[in-house]
């Protein structure tokens, strides 16, 4: 079984502005892409539910000619707030770069 | 006669991280219509904005800023800097201007200097916010009058026109408070009829220096030439090229839409917009857009001070401790949470007493998904209090009550925690939070921004 990161040239988060957060993941190559996006591994529920945020707040965008996904969360605890764990966003996508790829 | 063309430098993506010299004085040897750079963000929190103080290295900015100046007045044209000292409130601006008088008279420098403030009086924003002005974007703190009078600082960030009323009034040297990226670069080519759909998308991809480039190597500067159909983009350092990826792909960075971004006065669309290879280092961006909008708003930013900071950080490395980690933390807030009420006549919810776990779920909170047991972790004890003098004495309470709290399978007075540091704790100074996230209303885009003009 694979892991996401073994079809991108690039995972990362970083804040939008203190409130909101942004990931973006770029594929190696088309085949990539579609195989990560057939097999449903990242939609806006599987981000909701790992974020913890209300599905209807995802923003979720195939960018085709960049092969790249991109998706925006408002952060629930806000950059530098007394409970932050990560003023910048920039350790977020964390939990992506091992979501698993089924065969 | 509009010109047809304006080339725009960007000295690097933040005025105190640098750029090398050799780019900057190829950058305008090869002929530019000015300087830019973006000297302030949001991302590292809002500390800056609240206490006023900026981010330095001061030695650092006064570095960078002296090469601007050295080049562009060498060449006779303006330097545009936006978003000074990292937050763009009034102190930030103050010693920002500072540093480029303290440069005037070490090097004899003559110029027009236009300062256009960007702080907002707590009381022009509260009756803004009274006569409905003022909305929330979202997400969005919850804003009312009392929260405004309770706030350290807000400023709002400029668009396009209060630079450009300093550009016409003939100043040289512009130091702007809070101020959008990419108003910096787009103000003297739209002044110059440079259409909007352009100047904004060429501001966008200049405003982070050579992050646009292919493998920016280490922060450097970027250059633009805008034409009335688009603007060819090509970083003046031969080491490293823009690639038409590499310019799309940067329009993604730190923006929460790939292709909407909203700037005071419109929208800027790139969803057509081409990128298209120039040479081997060079990127032609056409196709973009620019809707304005109805009405023309500036985002706000504020922070307040949400109280003092004191922490201990520590490891602990016994594997009976940290198999019961959970519990053993459970109890270990009882126990301090008595003794803080005991000995300082504090109630639990007088304070924040946090254990931050490196090594469980200190980078991700309660998102952490995954359980793995590691054979030790790194313990911070963060506690926020009313007072620094408080915060200062919760800590000792909360630290020597972790170390010497037990557990069955030790029969014996045991230290659990492995402090580096003498003494543990450390004063972490004042914590803020961000405020506000809405946009206010405006019916001049330059009436919140004041200009002050000095002949240098």
């Amino acid at each position: 079984m694979r892991e996401l990161w073994q079809f991108t040239k690039l995972i990362r988060s970083k804040n939008a502005g203190p409130f909101e957060l942004t990931f973006d993941i770029m594929f190696k190559n088309r085949d990539s892409l579609d195989d990560v996006m057939r097999r449903e591994v990242l939609t806006p529920k599987v981000i909701a539910q790992l974020y913890r945020v209300d599905v209807k707040h995802v923003k979720f965008f195939v960018v085709e000619q960049l092969l790249a996904v991109k998706i925006s969360i408002p952060r629930r605890v806000f950059s530098g707030d007394v409970r932050d764990t990560d003023i910048y966003g920039g350790q977020f996508h964390s939990p992506l770069v091992r979501l698993a790829v089924k065969d | 006669m509009p010109k047809t063309k304006i080339r725009a430098v960007a000295a690097t993506g933040n005025l105190s991280t640098g750029f090398r010299e050799e780019s900057l004085v190829r950058a305008v040897e090869q002929g530019a219509d000015f300087v830019g750079c973006d000297a302030g963000t949001t991302d590292s929190g809002p500390y800056y904005l609240g206490s006023g103080k900026p981010r330095g290295p001061r030695e650092g900015v006064k570095r960078n800023l002296r090469l601007i100046l050295r080049e562009a007045l060498r060449a006779g044209i303006p330097v545009i800097v936006g978003s000074a000292g990292h937050a763009g409130g009034r102190p930030h601006l103050e010693w920002t201007l500072d540093i480029i008088r303290e440069l005037a008279r070490e090097h004899d420098w003559h110029f027009k200097l236009a300062a256009i403030d960007s702080e907002i009086e707590k009381d022009v924003l509260a009756d803004a916010f009274n006569r409905g002005e003022i909305t929330p974007l979202f997400p969005a703190p919850p804003l009312d009058d009392r929260a405004i009078r309770h706030a350290e600082r807000f400023v709002a960030m400029m668009g396009i026109e209060p630079i450009q009323q300093a550009l016409t009034a003939g100043a040289q040297v512009i130091i702007g408070g809070r101020c959008s990226d990419v108003a910096i670069y787009a103000s003297l080519p739209v002044l110059k009829e440079i259409p909007k759909s352009v100047a904004f998308h060429a501001g966008k991809t200049l405003e982070c220096g050579a992050a646009s480039a292919a493998q920016r190597l280490y922060p450097d500067c970027m250059a633009a030439e805008m034409d009335q159909d688009g603007f060819t983009v090509e970083p003046p350092n031969a080491a490293i090229r823009c690639t038409p990826q590499s310019v799309a792909a940067h329009a993604l960075y730190e923006n929460a839409d790939p292709y909407r971004l909203v700037e005071s006065g419109g929208v800027l669309d790139t969803t057509d917009s081409k990128y298209e290879a120039v040479g081997e280092r060079a990127v032609r961006v056409t196709g973009s857009r620019f809707t304005p909008s109805k009405k023309y708003t500036v985002r706000l930013e504020g922070a307040t001070l949400v109280g003092y900071r004191s922490i201990v950080i520590a490891g602990i490395r016994d594997p009976l401790v940290l198999r019961q980690l959970d519990s053993f933390l459970s109890t270990l807030r009882t126990v301090i949470e008595r003794k803080v009420s005991d000995s300082l006549k504090l109630s639990a919810d007088a304070y924040t007493l946090n254990f931050r776990v490196y090594g469980r779920n200190g980078t991700l909170g309660d998102l952490e998904p995954l359980s793995e047991e590691g054979h030790e972790v790194g313990l911070i004890i963060d506690v926020v209090a009313a007072t620094q003098s408080l915060a200062s004495d919760i800590i000792p309470i909360a630290s020597h009550t972790g170390l010497h709290h037990p557990i069955a399978e030790h029969e014996g007075l045991i230290s659990n925690l492995a402090y580096p540091f003498s003494p543990g704790g450390i004063d972490a100074g004042p914590v803020y939070s961000f405020c506000i996230n809405h946009a206010w209303e405006l019916n001049d885009p330059c009436k919140p921004f004041a200009m002050k003009m000095e002949v240098l």
